[in-house]
């Protein structure tokens, strides 16, 4: 069995129900009509786009543009996790950690699956090696983003707890030690929630799209396991890594909290 | 502690424990000033002069410039938390994390804590009630417990008995004769004329720094 080819047409069909939300959102006067159609037309232009390239790629088998195409979409994800929290750090170094650490876990982790379970030939086969990064940097860039956005809330927000602690003798790591416990917890509680859903409350998308796609449901459920022990390896990683680094960066040399090396 | 073996020391500076020489900030500064075992500084001013800054610096809390030392090594030589540990600072408005009182000390440290209790009359059950239910002068007498409990050789105050009616200010004041007596060095900052005139030994006034 092969997927079912879909035509121009059943997409129109498909789109009246975005059609119907806009309709919705004007007869309520809920303002975002515009926003649904604009985001609509969004993901419509950009998903094709990607598919074009993905074809060109994916038919020149070429290990430079694969490795192009997966340094583009790293730094996106890295600039992305910079942004994403509230506070960031002033000047490069909000990129510089969400780019070590994004580059670092994905790939670490990807190279993992490619080399010792899929074992795809040749291993960097653009087949697997763009997907794949595709799924774990999506979840890597929650956790960092999350786990970033927590802990620097948390310290700018108990500035007082933190110098108190600082006054009376702790080191910076033990002055902060509580932020950071509890923003690591919650760039990994994405991941644990997705695990424990799997297959009960949702079905995975690779898993979903795999049995669209023809493949043995339990092949397909082997596939689900192998990308979820990569996504909670890569992103616990990254929550961790990111946050000991923004630690490390909100404080000096004499374990003084640098708030002011934060911008809103 | 590195003592320079050959350093000669004269009698004054044997007692002299905190040393600073153009201490400063970008808001604040320069302060020069020393502290002898033994005696208590009073920093007066206006609202907005930068006394509480002063404190700051002096524990290193703020990045700060100018030369400092705690028995004439710098503290540049010193690690951090181990400067702020002999040389403790603490806020008008001390924090507080935990949920219990208790939870703030170490275990070492709690029967310390109970005998100081009713000198600062405290009731003796204050340890295990829960910091929510301190009132604010509650709070700062219990911050000057847990200071107190750290044994510092110099101990910066802000405002220690700012919450605190006349009673509970001559409590305050008696505990930290006391530790005056036994060779404590404080750096005090105070609104009260009042309370300057019983405890100072020496004075330094800061006078708000002109915008440049």
């Amino acid at each position: 069995m092969t997927l079912q080819p879909i035509s121009a047409t059943d997409l129109a069909i498909a789109s009246v129900l975005v059609i119907v939300n806009a309709a919705i959102s004007v007869s309520l006067g809920l303002r975002l009509h515009k926003p649904v159609l604009l985001a609509a037309a969004r993901m419509v232009v950009q998903l094709l786009l990607v598919g074009l390239l993905l074809r060109y790629v994916l038919e020149s088998k070429s290990p430079l543009l694969t490795t192009l195409v997966i340094v583009a979409m790293i730094l996106a994800a890295a600039r992305e996790v910079a942004v994403r929290p509230k506070w960031r750090l002033k000047g490069w170094q909000s990129y510089g950690i969400s780019t070590a650490m994004v580059s670092a876990t994905s790939i670490a982790t990807v190279l993992l699956a490619l080399l010792t379970a899929i074992r795809p030939s040749p291993w960097y086969d653009a087949h697997y090696a763009v997907p794949l990064m595709g799924i774990v940097l999506g979840s890597v860039l929650n956790s960092a983003s999350l786990g970033l956005d927590i802990f620097f809330s948390g310290v700018t927000a108990s500035r007082n707890i933190v110098e108190g602690r600082l006054a009376l003798g702790a080191t910076r790591y033990e002055a902060l030690a509580p932020y950071m416990r509890n923003a690591i917890r919650s760039g990994l509680i994405p991941v644990i929630n997705q695990m424990s859903a799997a297959g009960i409350i949702t079905l995975p998308g690779i898993m979903s799209g795999q049995i669209l796609a023809g493949v043995d449901a339990v092949d397909a459920a082997k596939y689900q396991i192998l990308l979820m022990f990569i996504l909670a390896g890569g992103s616990g990683l990254a929550a961790t890594g990111s946050v000991y680094l923004a630690a490390k960066a909100v404080t000096d040399e004499r374990h003084r909290l640098r708030c002011d090396r934060l911008r809103n | 502690m590195n003592m320079n073996p050959s350093s000669i020391q004269t009698a004054a500076a044997q007692t002299e424990v905190l040393k600073a020489v153009d201490l400063h900030s970008a808001c604040a500064g320069p302060y020069s000033f020393t502290l002898a075992r033994g005696r208590c500084l009073v920093v007066s001013g206006p609202s907005g002069a930068g006394k509480s800054q002063l404190l700051r610096m002096i524990a290193d809390l703020d990045e700060n410039a100018g030369e400092i030392s705690l028995h004439g090594v710098p503290r540049a030589q010193i690690f951090a938390p181990d400067w702020r540990r002999q040389v403790v600072y603490q806020s008008a408005e001390p924090a507080w994390w935990e949920t219990h009182v208790k939870d703030h000390f170490r275990q070492a440290q709690l029967a310390d804590a109970s005998a100081l209790l009713a000198q600062l009359n405290l009731p003796a059950d204050m340890l295990d009630a829960e910091v929510s239910r301190l009132s604010t002068g509650e709070r700062q007498r219990m911050a000057l417990i847990r200071s107190l409990l750290v044994k510092p050789a110099v101990l910066l105050l802000d405002e220690p008995t700012g919450a605190l009616d006349e009673s509970n200010t001559a409590a305050v004041e008696a505990v930290l004769k006391a530790r005056l007596q036994a060779g404590l060095a404080l750096v005090l900052v105070t609104h009260s004329a009042e309370q300057a005139g019983r405890l100072a030994d020496d004075r330094l006034h800061i006078a708000r720094k002109e915008a440049p």
